[in-house]
């Protein structure tokens, strides 16, 4: 990758980072539950996007940025209320600036017309209703909200009145560096030398502070600069070129309009002043703000007009930008390759193999459980636990990443549906595996969608039922024994069972006469082919039920149910390992060879009785199990580790469940235990192998196949009726 | 496979030798990673007569390929004394089972001879050239098209 392409890399990162945080202010602010830093923290977010986004000449983005940032400045500087439209519009603005910046690092396209939309939105909440139109029109100078700051230099106040229309200015300008400046990579010299670019320009440097050698620290910083700048250019092009040390420094320009272009002595004033300047400065020996001593000459050259300081902006800035805390901040986290991490678990993974291994070796060699040996063995042992959990821990991030994107998502589909929703989430800081956390996205981002389009009633139906207006949709995460808890759950009207169990009579998903608890008609809608949206809407209706949804929790060997009380809601509750390195498996010998069922699959476990067990058709055999038939599948034939049938009676059967919620009875030759297991690959090495979901490695050092309940379960069925019923379900 | 016909006195190339039943065969020793005694290997389901299995090889999941089978002849049975070699096939680390490794072999470009023409599928599939030497006939082996999933990517 070229360094270009890789610093963009960077920035785009950045930008996901200061989105999130944009959003999670505004939604603060919303709440009202904020404070001054809140709302600075906001602004900044959206400066470091336009900021980083102007060095790659993403111009649209800049420019959207822009004006977002200008009506954040009027929250910033009280003059706008934050009311609850502004807000609605600012988090419409943030949706479309992630827009932005998405199209801009994949190179897509946006909706102009909702950016410019929105735009117009932003300029219209501006307080200064003149300004906003002369900003619409004239478009794209820098806007800047400049605080007037009285100055206590008299002389300029008594020209105010006084002034012609000029076309030159002349800027004086202080600029102090703070050392952070310097930290972070900006240098005083190449901005002088920008400013240089704009005029003429004559420099004072002041080195008064400058300490002796002995006391001084190499990486503060000392100097501050006396600039007058002569320039066609307004003063927002001056200020661009301060724009990305505004914090950094202490920094105040004085514009001062010059007399009409062309004046001859202009020059000979310039002169003259620094004169002046310099005379003081050595006259008086070193003071901090120089400019200001040279009143003569400025009384003599300039009309002063307008003053403006930036020194109040730059306080806010600059203090956060303190050197100390941003040291701090710095070392709390780092950015590692995922690479990295995950060769470190794959070595974990090993020595938590190795000593399985060494363990079980010592104890064949018949050594002594106190001798030192094995105690020794029984610290690596903690030892290694303890590094695998630790190890683990790195790759555990909190959910917050994927709860956050949910906010957008529930004002879209509120919008397009009509409804009024709040979301409210809880324990967002929950942590579980960031494979697992990519993964979540799409299940959950489905079951938010399906709680407010099917799950929430109308605005109207809901006064009617005596429930607030505003429905309310609730997301929560927990840890809870080993696992993660994810819960939706909406205070809708909760499912209507009696038309679900029509419904899946009608689809032939269930016998017209099935008596069914109330539960088991819940978890009808997570059967395939499955959908109780008569029509098929923009939201929910993409061709995938909840069926979809609980397939992809189960590929992630978690499980999904639902509760649901008619007329207080549904909640849908899942349950996800914490990570996908590591799996709870039962460990079974099937025809000698060892397998690894996922615990997760598995029901209960059985022993069949000669009574139970049927033949059913060619080959087939089905298992009674408390007067149900399920069938009954031999795991060694089916893997064709033998060929002819296992005699059920000296067998255990494992019941299992998987995806549509199907239950069958899976043949194992004996269960040797249950463990958890390291997943391995076959794929890196080999391919895909059918009905085997991955490999790992046993504590005496074999390569064990965990095996694909769903995969096994489905090849069994090529008999006619199973495709039947799919042909019905789907 | 131009480079290996072409005479090029200068490029020498070290070669390892192994033996399966009565013929010996060599590859690279550049796609050799390690020479390791059998291990029981844990059958795979539905896979190629070729492949016995997967064992671990320090926390990796390796297959095995019996390169007898592989190679046409009768499947192999796997002793105490066979050997795996290890072998990279692009990303792929495979075990090659063989009954025994042979000897290192330095040779130059031009000691290779085109494989003779023979109405065989397998020299056609993974004989690249033959060497001559102390009397020997010992074939190079091309590991390419070893595996199934490499064989069926390539159709």
């Amino acid at each position: 990758m070229d360094p270009m392409a890789a610093i963009k890399q960077t920035f785009f990162q950045e930008c996901e980072e200061q989105l999130a945080e944009l959003e999670a202010g505004l939604l603060a602010i919303q709440d009202g539950g904020y404070d001054g830093e809140t709302v600075n923290a906001v602004f900044r977010a959206v400066h470091s996007i336009k900021g980083g986004a102007g060095a790659f000449s993403l111009d649209d983005l800049v420019h959207f940025a822009h004006v977002f940032e200008t009506a954040l400045d009027h929250v910033r500087s009280g003059r706008l209320a934050p009311s609850h439209e502004v807000l609605g519009t600012m988090l419409r603005a943030a949706d479309a600036l992630a827009d932005l910046v998405r199209a801009a690092r994949d190179d897509g396209s946006v909706d102009a017309g909702r950016c410019d939309a929105l735009a117009d939105a932003l300029r219209a909440l501006d307080p200064d209703a003149a300004q906003a139109d002369e900003e619409a029109d004239g478009d794209d100078g820098e806007i800047i909200d400049f605080q007037p700051v009285p100055l206590d230099q008299s002389i300029f106040d008594d020209d105010l009145a006084t002034g012609s229309v000029p076309s030159q200015s002349l800027f004086l300008i202080r600029f102090k560096p703070k050392p952070v400046l310097y930290a972070k990579a900006n240098e005083a010299a190449v901005l002088l030398r920008e400013l240089a670019g704009l005029g003429e320009m004559t420099v004072a440097c002041d080195s008064s502070a400058l300490p002796l050698l002995s006391e001084l620290d190499p990486e503060g910083g000392y100097l501050s600069w006396s600039i007058e700048l002569k320039t066609e250019q307004d003063e927002a092009a001056v200020r661009e070129i301060f724009e990305f040390v505004e914090w950094d420094c202490d920094l105040e320009i004085e514009r001062q309009i010059g007399e009409a272009p062309g004046e001859p002595d202009v020059a000979a004033l310039i002169e003259k002043m620094q004169a002046a300047v310099e005379a003081e400065l050595s006259a008086l020996g070193p003071t901090p703000i120089p400019v200001s001593e040279a009143e003569p000459a400025v009384i003599d050259f300039a009309k002063a007009r307008e003053k403006k300081s930036l020194q109040s902006a730059g306080d806010q800035g600059a203090q956060r930008a303190d050197p100390a805390l941003a040291g701090a901040a710095a070392q709390t986290t780092i950015r590692v390759d995922l690479d990295r991490v995950d060769r470190l678990i794959n070595l974990v993974g090993e020595l938590v193999i190795n000593q399985a291994m060494l363990a079980q070796r010592v104890q064949e060699a018949g050594l002594a459980r106190a001798s030192g040996v094995a105690s020794g063995l029984d610290e690596l042992e903690q030892l290694t636990r303890e590094i695998q959990d630790s190890v683990m821990a790195i790759r555990a991030q909190p959910v917050k990443s994927v709860f956050q994107r949910m906010p957008r998502l529930v004002r879209e589909v509120g919008a397009m549906t009509g409804k009024l929703v709040r979301l409210v989430t809880e324990g967002e800081k929950t942590e579980v595996d960031k494979t697992v956390i990519e993964r979540l996205a799409d299940p959950l981002t489905h079951m938010i969608r399906n709680a407010i389009d099917h799950g929430l009633e109308t605005p109207e139906a809901r006064l009617a039922a005596g429930k607030p207006e505003e429905g309310l949709v609730h997301l929560s995460a927990a840890h809870r024994s080993g696992r993660i808890v994810i819960e939706v759950s909406d205070d809708g009207a909760g499912i209507n069972r009696a038309r679900v169990k029509a419904l899946a009579i009608g689809k032939g998903l269930i016998p017209a006469d099935a008596a069914l608890t109330d539960d088991e008609i819940d978890n009808l809608i997570f059967l395939p082919g499955f959908s109780t949206a008569q029509t098929i809407s923009d939201i929910s209706g993409r061709g995938v039920g909840m069926d979809v949804v609980r397939r992809s929790i189960q590929a992630l060997g978690g499980r999904i149910s639902i509760t649901s009380r008619p007329g207080h809601g549904s909640t849908f509750t899942m349950s996800l390992p914490l990570t996908l390195a590591v799996l709870d498996g039962m460990v079974v010998t099937v025809a000698e060879q060892t397998l690894v069922v996922p615990l997760t699959a598995i029901v209960e476990t059985l022993q069949p009785k000669v009574a139970d067990v049927h033949g059913f058709g060619g080959g087939a055999r089905v298992i009674a199990i408390r007067e149900h038939f399920t069938p009954l599948i031999d795991v060694g034939r089916e893997l064709a580790y033998r060929q002819g049938d296992a005699d059920p009676l000296s067998c255990v059967a494992l019941l299992v469940e998987c995806e549509g919620g199907f239950r069958s009875a899976l043949l194992v030759d004996a269960i040797l235990g249950q463990r958890q297991v390291v997943i391995k690959s076959l794929e890196a090495n080999y391919r895909h192998v059918q009905g085997i979901a991955a490999a790992t490695i046993l504590g005496d050092g074999r390569v064990a196949l965990i095996l694909d309940v769903d995969a096994v379960v489905a090849s069994s069925r090529a008999d006619a009726s199973f495709e039947q019923l799919l042909a019905t379900a789907g | 496979m131009t480079e290996i016909t072409r005479t090029d006195l200068t490029s020498a190339r070290e070669l390892i030798a192994f033996r399966i039943g009565a013929q010996e065969f060599c590859v690279d020793i550049m796609s050799v990673r390690e020479i390791r005694g059998w291990t029981p290997a844990t059958a795979l389901p539905q896979s190629p007569g070729f492949v016995r299995g997967v064992v671990n090889l320090r926390g990796a999941v390796l297959p095995i390929v019996d390169l007898a089978a592989r190679l046409g002849f009768a499947p192999a049975e796997p002793t105490a004394r066979h050997v795996i070699i290890v072998a990279q096939i692009e990303t792929r680390v495979v075990g090659l089972l063989v009954d025994a490794v042979s000897d290192i072999l330095t040779v130059t470009d031009d000691l290779i001879q085109a494989a003779p023409d023979v109405a065989s599928d397998m020299v056609k599939t993974f004989v690249r050239g033959v060497l001559a030497i102390d009397r020997r006939m010992i074939s190079l082996i091309a590991l390419d098209h070893l595996l199934p999933a490499v064989e069926r990517e390539a159709a």
